[in-house]
């Protein structure tokens, strides 16, 4: 059983969504995903710039496998986690908390109700 | 179903991931593979490669068939091993594998263990004519590895062989931990390190002994994830990525394992000596990955448009902080300093030929 903590929204491609007030939402990898892809050695993340919803934000490098992130709706980078540049595996370590890839920002809430819910999401992974 | 190796319920008991491996269930990493790999470059680490396969050939013969059999040259004083390939008649790798040199009668040739049953097969038919004895000990037999630059203080503790006479590619035979074993200076990490061979029986009270022997100096088990990431970072080939049946030794820039300087005769000779001197279309090289993330097995490598060669396997250095790869490029493409691309998911890396081995500072003897 994965760890899915209730207040999050999650995306089909295993990203969990955090909403930070003013439009500001932090973004990582779930604990399903990071569980699955094994080790990870290196984040690539192009920046601060924008991205339509789905759009590759950047990628994982684990130890067997590579996958990329992606936009969850249209939004701006504004922040990426620093601390994985030298410790990428805090994205398996602590996925919800200090292995976070990226805090976003949008205009438009509806993107943000429209991920899936805890419940959702766990029933799409099939747990 | 997957065979488990005599310290499964080792590797369980310290928590290790389990994967299936080669026809075994082993343990792939017990913390990450970046502190283990630290651990062995850094200090000592012990492995369990029960998985590997051992063949003994024994008889009045077993030197002149082995020659035959394999590539290199049986010709090494007895306590000494030798590393060799061993080829089909179009020079095409069956496998490589390290050969230890008991008497002039007896060696024991250690093969990988994803090539078990086809070696076996292999080694089988090419008997007649020769008087010897052939066993395959694979599944009664036991391999911990200790290895780093403390393997030797370690590997002292547990053994009244001096085991400074022992050079790097040497061998004795003797008890270790109280038990019956082949202690052999080798390794495919790039540090110092020994290999002991014991019985199957025997082997959860070598583990334990060595934890235990190998404690002040921080040893911990290290799982097959590392062993990849070491072998790597020296630019020693893996059969079956690096290497296989469609590749020669001299592609493989393993010349230096075939006896074409002797006389003697060894299956795949007559492609391999033409091969040599017409020089291949086509050698294996090292890459440095220039910009972030690494190309794997199976990536393309390009020149523009052109496409020069294929990745055979790409890993993040741990040591080094970048990504390397072993690759195979044709021809002019192989000299150090060109720059290529590799195409991963759709994007450009550049990389950059270099020189072996990647990682320069092992304590290998």
């Amino acid at each position: 059983m994965s760890d899915i903590p209730e207040k999050l929204r999650y995306t089909e491609t295993h990203e969990w969504v955090k909403d930070l007030g003013n439009g500001e939402y932090m973004m990582g990898l779930t604990f399903y995903a990071q569980d699955q892809m094994g080790e990870i050695v290196m984040v690539e993340c192009p920046g601060i710039q924008d991205f339509n919803s789905g759009d590759i934000l950047g990628s994982l490098e684990a130890v067997k496998t590579a996958e990329d992130f992606y936009a969850p709706f249209n939004c701006k980078i504004v922040r990426i986690n620093e601390d994985l540049e030298d410790e990428p595996a805090l994205i398996n370590e602590d996925p919800f908390g200090r292995g976070w890839l990226a805090v976003i920002k949008t205009d438009d809430p509806s993107g943000y109700d429209g991920l899936k819910s805890a419940e959702e999401y766990s029933d799409f992974i099939g747990e | 179903m997957d065979k488990k190796t005599a310290l499964y319920d080792k590797h369980i008991n310290l928590g290790a991931r389990m994967e299936s491996f080669a026809g075994y269930i082993m343990p792939i990493k017990y913390t990450t593979v970046k502190e283990e790999h630290n651990t062995v470059r850094n200090g000592v680490g012990v492995f369990d490669l029960s998985h590997m396969g051992e063949f003994r050939v024994k008889g009045k013969d077993a030197s002149r068939f082995l020659d035959y059999l394999l590539t290199n040259d049986s010709a090494v004083k007895p306590g000494k091993a030798y590393y060799s390939t061993m080829c089909y008649p179009d020079g095409g790798i069956v496998d490589d594998l390290i050969v230890y040199k008991i008497s002039e009668n007896e060696y024991l040739m250690i093969v990988n263990a994803s090539n078990i049953e086809k070696d076996w097969a292999w080694v089988n038919n090419h008997t007649d004519g020769y008087s010897i004895d052939l066993t395959n000990e694979s599944d009664e037999t036991a391999l911990v590895a200790i290895q780093g630059p403390d393997a030797e203080k370690v590997t002292q503790k547990l053994t009244d062989e001096n085991l400074q006479e022992i050079e790097y590619y040497a061998h004795i035979s003797g008890l270790f931990a109280g038990k019956q074993a082949l202690i052999a200076r080798t390794g495919y990490t790039g540090e110092d390190g020994f290999e002991i061979y014991v019985k199957f029986e025997d082997a959860e009270a070598v583990w334990d002994a060595v934890m235990e022997a190998g404690r002040e100096f921080g040893i911990k088990p290290i799982g097959l994830g590392a062993r990849d990431t070491l072998r790597l970072e020296v630019g020693y080939l893996l059969y079956g990525n690096d290497m296989d049946h469609t590749t020669t030794p001299i592609e493989a820039k393993l010349g230096w394992v075939v006896k074409l300087k002797t006389d003697k005769e060894f299956i795949g000779r007559e492609v391999m000596a033409r091969q040599k001197q017409e020089k291949p279309t086509r050698y294996i090289v090292g890459l440095e990955v220039l910009g972030k993330g690494f190309p794997r097995h199976g990536a393309e490598l390009y020149e523009g448009n052109r496409k020069v060669g294929i990745v055979t396997s790409g890993s993040l250095a741990p040591a080094l902080g970048h990504g390397v790869c072993l690759a195979f490029v044709e021809k002019g493409y192989h000299k150090k300093g060109t720059e290529l691309e590799a195409e991963v998911r759709g994007k450009r890396i550049p990389v950059k030929t270099v020189k072996l081995p990647f990682y320069k500072d092992g304590s290998r003897k």
